[in-house]
């Protein structure tokens, strides 16, 4: 009896020491995050890895190993082989495309003016809204028919309704729908980035150089631009890893097509792996945007690791 | 002289405002045509002939009627309430402890850790998505909205621990070190002191938890395919389509219903979204 009640204080303050050193609470407190994501994003790639590597498919649910012969087919197939450059043209097109409208956006924001925060306000919205839902928006706006672009354009005499196009009918008209789609979801996202990295400036500098007789173009692009770099090349990374490895705009709007025009590496893994069922030429497909991603990651490391010393 | 530069100015001007009027529209527009879609009538929507941007019949709620009367819309608004509310549950009780830890207790590795958790949130969906349909399967949860809870917090744990690292980062350490001395322990140093300070950092990362739960898209099309498990974004963009007639009018209402709350989040949290994905990059 009196042993009992003596040694639970003791259990008491021991558990109080163990708990009261840093690195012991410390990985503790850390721990659940950490088990969180290994289990359900560091499995599953691992998972995505061997399927790849596997003769899985959902009606076969083997994971007898085949080796890269999935990688094989997948490369030897033309349809791959399109979907792979279209997912460059439709990352780099939209993320140029974003940048530009952003950094005008932002120079435009820069100076004050009556309504500036309301204008700021309603820019934001293409990046804040759900993308499934302006998507579909857009492609309300081009449909074959009630179109309201091409309805403006026969009211402005540039084409008649005999010869609309059809947005999203036509190989190349759909590209550039979906580029310009996803521009539109990014190019806020530039503004704000630019805003933020162009408002870090110290005036003092700007000041500076303009008593040492700097122009506009030159401040602009010898001395901003620099500065800025490192909070926009941060945006760039977060543009181009969440534009490669969409399928929402494509699913929704062209469903990859017509004939495979605007198919992408996301939307092909989908259609490969999920609809399908061809598990593993679906992750092998995915796979494919490991190498862009490790890139990225790289670089984000070399530049956290140069912005600490 | 004079006058030329007030003719410059004039010019100047004019190409300002007409720069921003081009910004305000290009980002104005889809969400004028949702609002203006979803109260006009069917008849004034098909013809061709009308100004589209206008009404030419007078504005009807029947869009708004037809989906909160013949459709799972409140469903789903319903669904996506409590996938955002368990998801930020989940997402603060493991968030704010990692945060707080890699910030303030495990010192030069802690920075490293965090930015191997913060890398995660870069790994995408469309990679994982094949496994993870697997492992849904295995756990029983095809076809539901659980499937979303569970999966979700795989992007909001990264993104929120980043997010309150930073605000941890920029609090003074003095406090808690002085609740330290008056005979608090280490844990309830955290409790006591850094919790209620950074209740703005937890307000934001609660607002950005649910608007990303709001705005995900491929997760929820590749697990949940029965109507009445979806989340609104889902359901709008997928179930308002009968065979190849996409109802407009009812789309583009329910667009706009769940549209607004992100959009309002959005522009009252952006400066400390912005700070915190940035991570200091400017100080």
């Amino acid at each position: 009896m009196v042993a009992i009640a003596d040694s639970v204080p003791k259990a008491h303050s021991r558990f109080h020491f163990i708990l009261d050193r840093r690195d012991v609470l410390g990985s503790l407190m850390v721990a659940p995050a950490i088990l969180y994501v290994l289990l359900l994003v560091g499995v599953p790639f691992l998972m995505a890895v061997y399927y790849s590597m596997s003769a899985y498919t959902i009606y076969n649910p083997s994971w007898s190993f085949v080796g890269l012969s999935n990688f094989v087919d997948v490369v030897e197939n033309p349809a791959f082989r399109q979907t792979l450059y279209n997912t460059f043209i439709f990352t780099f097109g939209s993320q140029i495309l974003g940048l530009v409208l952003g950094k005008f956006g932002a120079l435009l924001l820069l100076r004050p003016f009556p309504g500036r925060k309301f204008v700021r306000a309603i820019i934001i919205l293409p990046w804040a809204v759900p993308i499934a839902l302006a998507t579909v928006a857009w492609q309300w706006m081009f449909d074959s028919l009630y179109s309201v672009i091409n309805w403006t354009l026969i009211a402005l005499g540039f084409i008649t309704r005999a010869n609309a196009p059809n947005w999203l009918g036509n190989p190349d008209l759909a590209m550039l729908s979906i580029i310009v789609v996803n521009a539109w979801r990014f190019f806020p996202f530039a503004i704000v980035i630019f805003l933020a990295g162009i408002t870090a400036v110290p005036q003092d500098v700007i000041d500076a150089a303009t008593v040492d007789g700097a122009g506009f173009w030159r401040k602009n692009y010898q001395i901003i631009v620099p500065m800025i770099l490192p909070i926009v090349a941060i945006g760039l990374v977060f543009g181009i890893v969440f534009t490669f490895t969409d399928l929402s705009i494509v699913f929704l709007m062209t469903n990859g097509g017509p004939v495979g025009a605007t198919s992408v590496l996301g939307f092909a893994g989908f259609q490969t792996g999920i609809t399908s069922g061809d598990v593993s030429h679906g992750a092998a497909i995915s796979l494919f945007m490991l190498p862009v991603l490790l890139v990225v990651v790289i670089f984000m490391l070399r530049f956290i690791r140069r912005r600490e010393i | 002289m004079a006058r030329t530069t007030t003719v410059g100015t004039i010019a100047r001007e004019t190409s300002f405002y007409s720069a921003v009027v081009f910004f305000f529209v290009l980002a104005a527009f889809p969400f004028y045509w949702m609002l203006i879609t979803s109260f006009k009538s069917n008849s004034d929507l098909y013809n061709v002939t009308n100004i589209p941007f206008w009404f030419n019949d007078p504005p009807t709620l029947e869009h708004f009627r037809y989906l909160f009367e013949k459709t799972l819309f409140t469903t789903w608004l319903l669904n996506s309430l409590i996938i955002g509310l368990v998801v930020t549950a989940i997402t603060l009780v493991t968030a704010l402890p990692a945060a707080y830890s890699l910030a303030r207790m495990t010192g030069k590795n802690g920075e490293a850790l965090g930015i191997g958790i913060f890398l995660t949130y870069l790994v995408p969906p469309t990679l994982l998505f094949l496994p993870l349909s697997r492992v849904i399967a295995i756990l029983g949860l095809q076809n539901s909205m659980w499937a979303l809870v569970l999966v979700y917090p795989t992007f909001t744990i990264p993104f929120c621990t980043w997010l309150l690292m930073g605000f941890f980062k920029a609090m003074p350490r003095e406090i808690e070190e002085a609740a330290i001395v008056d005979g608090c322990s280490l844990f309830g140093a955290f409790v006591k002191m850094a919790i209620p300070l950074s209740l703005p950092g937890i307000l934001t990362t609660v607002i950005f938890t649910f608007t990303l739960t709001l705005q995900e898209f491929v997760y929820a099309l590749t697990f949940v395919s029965a109507s009445d498990q979806k989340p609104i974004t889902l359901g709008v963009a997928t179930d308002l389509i009968r065979g190849d007639v996409f109802y407009w009018g009812e789309i583009m209402a329910g667009a706009l219903i769940a549209s607004i709350p992100v959009a309002i989040a959005y522009n009252l949290f952006l400066d400390r979204f912005i700070s915190g994905i940035t991570g200091g990059a400017v100080k």
